[in-house]
């Protein structure tokens, strides 16, 4: 029987969303190709993720609970998936495209003499082979990924965008057999050591955020990110921003979104006082609904908009997170 | 200390990019060092001129890719080198690092290898990876802080995840990739693009890499791209919101519950 393998990305011992999404997305074919579909959970506590495999849809897992897999690191992660693969070479091994996840995979598939596929936003199956759709020259173009036949190396690794593929319903109380398995590397085998963190709790990630406001040039200056800010924390989502603002000072890289930032793909996309210019876009195209607010009704953001509001965005944020506070009783 | 950035020649990002018989085109859109590694470079550059060492660019492509590499030597990098072979053609990640590291090696005293986070064209971002794991060296990605210790042979670095940021220390040689809260990169000086226009810029072949040409281009390559096509053209037809603000947010929010976004 054929065998799909999902590499479950967690942090802390919490799964992101995008495993789940992409363990539906092996369930999925797992139908075209009548597969079976073992998740592999490797870090250390964290049986309870194991169990939460189940409940999204694994038919099997695979754990390796071990203290050398406490802190992220691509070497002994990637020994460990790299010797399983070797040992099993299932069809397709699928992870979500987070900087865990490409890592990991990069690195297993290079030990195994293959290439990964990355950065999938549809997978199809035909006469044995996957092939995965790719967003590539920033997103302008789209291309066709397959693994060649009569390769050295069997098994196909392939990354999966996050939010391109729907997250599974779970269902409570499923639960299934877990193979345990050793780690690989020793810890004085691993040559990098996580020395600490520096992460604010409770904020929500661009990467998984299934809604983002995001500020541009037009918020003016530092300042003027508050009503933006307010507006994605009553929506309960995250904020962006454009390079100009990011490269102005007013906010943090890690908000950018854009070719040189994030590629987020939220339900709801909220761009205020961002003109829309294609390397902006090429972070946030796929985005599901679009809201343009802008003072200027030329700008090209409002070619992507599912809804525009040509207007200051100092009184529609504003308005807008009043509103929202009224509806959804906050 | 012996610093190598691996650098790839891109289109503009601006350029209008378009598939004409099943090729990428970009027009007469000019071409430019891949946007995530201009902070590759700077980041090279900054680490020679701290440790007192040399900054080596490395780029494959065809002879073209030359102009790029010229960049990076008139920023500063001390030399460049060039893999160029038609036996390259089409290769695919692990080739591609097949050929990277061949010329790592071919290089001999190397400590760290710099990359950007991506290529804006293949937009993979795994090569970085793959060439750390052909060496054996330790792969570092993300990183927005690279502190070397040369005395130790070990390098504390910032890497920023999904999550934050996680702080390592790890033992050179590395291969590491740089995102862009970095650095700032220099525009070239004047002094710097007089001398890259004089410099000779070294081709390596496959042969003078003492690869076999099957294991690199096409041949080399476990995946391939049957298909590359435009993105379906977004349905552009914005449906403009007006009134008072207060109207507009009501009309807003009543359109988007309904759109099940929120
Ligand atoms: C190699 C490269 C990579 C890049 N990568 C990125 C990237 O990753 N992400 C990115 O975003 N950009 C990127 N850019 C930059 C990009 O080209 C644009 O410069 C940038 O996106 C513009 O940001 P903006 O829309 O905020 O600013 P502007 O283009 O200046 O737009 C500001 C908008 O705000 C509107 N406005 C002003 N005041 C108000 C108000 N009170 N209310 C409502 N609207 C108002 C204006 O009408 C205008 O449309 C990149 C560029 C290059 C060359």
């Amino acid at each position: 029987m054929a065998n799909i393998w999902v590499y479950i990305d967690q942090f802390k011992g919490a799964a992101l969303s995008a495993s789940w999404e992409s363990l539906g997305a092996a369930k999925k074919l797992a139908g075209d190709m009548s597969a079976s579909v073992t998740t592999l959970v490797f870090g250390h506590n964290v049986e309870s993720v194991a169990k939460e495999a189940f409940e999204y849809g694994a038919d099997a897992v695979t754990l390796c609970d071990d203290g050398t897999l406490a802190d992220f690191r691509a070497r002994p992660y990637a020994a460990l998936l790299a010797k399983l693969a070797a040992d099993s070479t299932p069809d397709v091994i699928a992870a979500p495209n987070t900087t865990r996840g490409r890592d990991v995979m990069s690195m297993a598939a290079i030990t195994l003499n293959t290439s990964a596929i990355a950065d999938g936003i549809a997978l199809n199956y035909k006469d044995g082979l996957v092939y995965v759709t790719h967003p590539a020259y920033a997103g302008k173009l789209l291309s066709t990924v397959v693994a060649k036949t009569g390769r050295s190396f069997h098994s196909q690794f392939i990354t999966l965008r996050p939010r391109a593929f729907p997250k599974p319903e779970p269902t409570a109380g499923k639960s299934g057999a877990i193979t345990k398995v050793e780690a690989v590397l020793k810890e004085d085998e691993i040559a990098t050591k996580v020395t600490g963190y520096s992460i604010e709790e409770g904020k929500v990630s661009l990467a998984d955020a299934k809604i983002i406001v995001s500020g541009g040039r037009g918020v003016g200056g530092p300042e003027g990110f508050a009503p933006v800010r307010e507006l994605a924390e009553v929506l309960g989502g995250a904020m962006g921003a454009s390079r100009a603002a990011v490269d102005a000072g007013w906010i943090p890289y890690a908000h950018q979104v854009g070719q040189t930032g994030r590629t987020v793909a939220p339900d709801l996309y909220i761009a205020c006082g961002i003109s829309g210019a294609i390397q902006h876009q090429a972070g946030m195209r796929t985005s599901k609904v679009i809201v343009a607010i802008n003072k200027d009704a030329e700008a090209p953001i409002f070619k992507l908009a599912r809804y525009g509001v040509v207007g200051d965005l100092f009184k529609i944020a504003p308005a807008l997170s009043s509103e929202f506070r009224k509806r959804l009783g906050k | 200390m012996h610093i190598v950035v691996c650098t790839k020649q891109t289109p503009d990002t601006a350029a209008k990019v378009e598939v004409k018989d099943g090729h990428v085109t970009w027009g007469d859109s000019g071409l430019v060092v891949n946007p995530w590694d201009e902070y590759a470079v700077e980041e090279a550059i900054r680490l020679k001129e701290k440790h007192n060492g040399k900054a080596t660019a490395l780029s494959m492509g065809p002879e073209g890719a030359k102009e790029t590499l010229k960049t990076c030597l008139a920023m500063g990098c001390d030399q460049a080198i060039l893999i160029s072979d038609p036996a390259l053609k089409g290769s695919d990640t692990a080739a591609t690092a097949t050929a990277l590291a061949a010329a790592i090696q071919k290089l001999g005293d190397v400590d760290i290898v710099v990359f950007g986070k991506q290529a804006i064209d293949g937009d993979t971002g795994l090569t970085a990876v793959a060439v750390a794991t052909k060496l054996g060296w330790t792969p570092l990605t993300y990183l927005s802080k690279i502190e070397i210790d040369a005395a130790a042979k070990t390098v504390a670095v910032e890497r920023s995840l999904e999550e934050g940021k996680q702080l390592c220390v790890a033992k050179l040689p590395a291969v590491v990739s740089v995102v862009k809260d970095i650095n700032e990169p220099r525009y070239p000086s004047f002094m710097g693009i007089r001398k890259a226009a004089k410099a000779v810029i070294p081709t390596w072949s496959v042969a003078d890499l003492g690869l076999d040409p099957a294991k690199v281009g096409v041949a080399g390559s476990s995946v391939t791209w049957p298909e590359i096509y435009p993105l379906p053209a977004r349905e552009s037809n914005v449906e403009i919101i007006d009134g008072s603000p207060e109207e507009i947010a009501a009309k807003l929010a009543d359109k988007l519950i309904a759109e099940k976004v929120i």
